[in-house]
């Protein structure tokens, strides 16, 4: 009978000596896009949609700006507050602070400077307003409202 | 003789590069350097207060008060989905109707808001004011709005500045952003 044995060992098992392979690739990919934030954000950020949208070329010359109602309100109440770097700035205290990012720069590089201002959909317009006053003041007129990209209206 | 080949054992590679993945999948956060970009005006003491006479017809005025109503030429308006046409046509009107601007040098697009407008419907019509604008420079240039758009992010390459000065040739951005009223905060 054996000359008529039916083969049942039949291979079932998915090879897995190229899923290390795999996975390192997704790895790099992620390591090479990742940017490790420096900041912790403090605001709520729920960023408007637009349409229009521009993309600031060079990063180096982008400072950021959070604008929002402060996460911890508990802490530090419901009003929308102003966040640069790390920490909760006034709006008066924002020429200095133009004036640091702009230190950081080259010198033929600092009228270039970008500001981006992140900010979150449910502020009002008067603190934006105020800041950008000041930021016209420090003489950095460049300005970016950070959005997210609306696909529905792409024409 | 035989020799033993030396082997590190490998089993476990794919568990440390999954960890690895992991982390830098939950930390990882893809940089958004994309929005809506303005530039500001010189800071208010440079600039004398000077007493600019600008005809009526030059203006096209949208104001929104504090709770985020419009007000477009005077009129209140709840729809907005033909704001974007209106303001090309007013743009390029050139003196044909008297009742729309000259020329697109003189036309000045004036957006106003209130302290208490919220950032969302600012950006809203802003982006249909911008729309508008790099619709016409888009077609001027003979390009998509898409396109247009891009090779005014980068102008560093010498086509994109082609493209962008083809398109911005004898219209400005006329697009005032006036301080905000001061009803609600």
């Amino acid at each position: 009978m054996s000359k008529f044995k039916k083969k049942t060992e039949v291979k079932q098992e998915i090879p897995t000596s190229s899923m290390p392979d795999v996975v390192f690739m997704l790895l790099f990919f992620f390591m090479v896009t990742t940017e490790l934030r420096e900041t912790s954000i403090e605001v709520k950020q729920q960023v408007p949609k637009a349409t229009q949208l521009r993309k600031l070329m060079r990063k180096g010359l982008v400072a950021n700006l959070y604008i929002g109602e402060p996460v911890k309100s508990q802490q530090f109440g419901k009003e929308p507050k102003i966040q640069a770097d790390d920490v909760f700035i006034d709006t008066k205290d924002i020429i200095r602070w133009v004036n640091e990012q702009k230190a950081k720069l080259d010198e033929v590089e600092r009228d270039q400077l970008t500001v981006a201002l992140k900010v979150d959909r449910d502020a009002k317009r008067g603190l934006i307003s105020d800041v950008e006053t000041e930021l016209r003041k420090a003489n950095a007129r460049k300005l970016l409202y950070t959005t997210l990209e609306d696909k529905q209206d792409e024409n | 003789m035989a020799r033993s080949t030396p082997d590190i054992p490998n089993a476990s590679m794919a568990d440390i590069a999954f960890l690895l993945l992991t982390f830098f999948l939950v930390t990882t956060t893809m940089p958004n350097n994309r929005g809506l970009s303005i530039a500001l005006p010189p800071p208010p003491e440079a600039t004398p207060p000077e007493d600019v006479k600008i005809q009526e017809r030059n203006m096209f005025k949208i104001q929104i008060n504090s709770s985020d109503a419009l007000l477009i030429e005077g009129e209140p308006r709840e729809d907005i989905s033909t704001l974007k046409d209106e303001i090309k046509a007013f743009v390029l009107n050139k003196g044909k109707d008297p009742a729309s601007s000259d020329s697109p040098e003189k036309a000045i697009v004036s957006f106003k808001t209130d302290r208490g407008t919220s950032h969302r419907r600012f950006i809203e019509l802003l982006d249909i004011i911008q729309g508008a604008y790099y619709d016409i420079y888009a077609e001027q240039a003979g390009v998509t709005n898409q396109k247009f758009r891009e090779a005014a992010s980068d102008l560093s390459i010498p086509e994109n500045k082609a493209i962008y000065e083809k398109g911005r040739e004898g219209i400005p951005l006329n697009i005032s952003i006036a301080d905000p009223t001061k009803v609600g905060n």
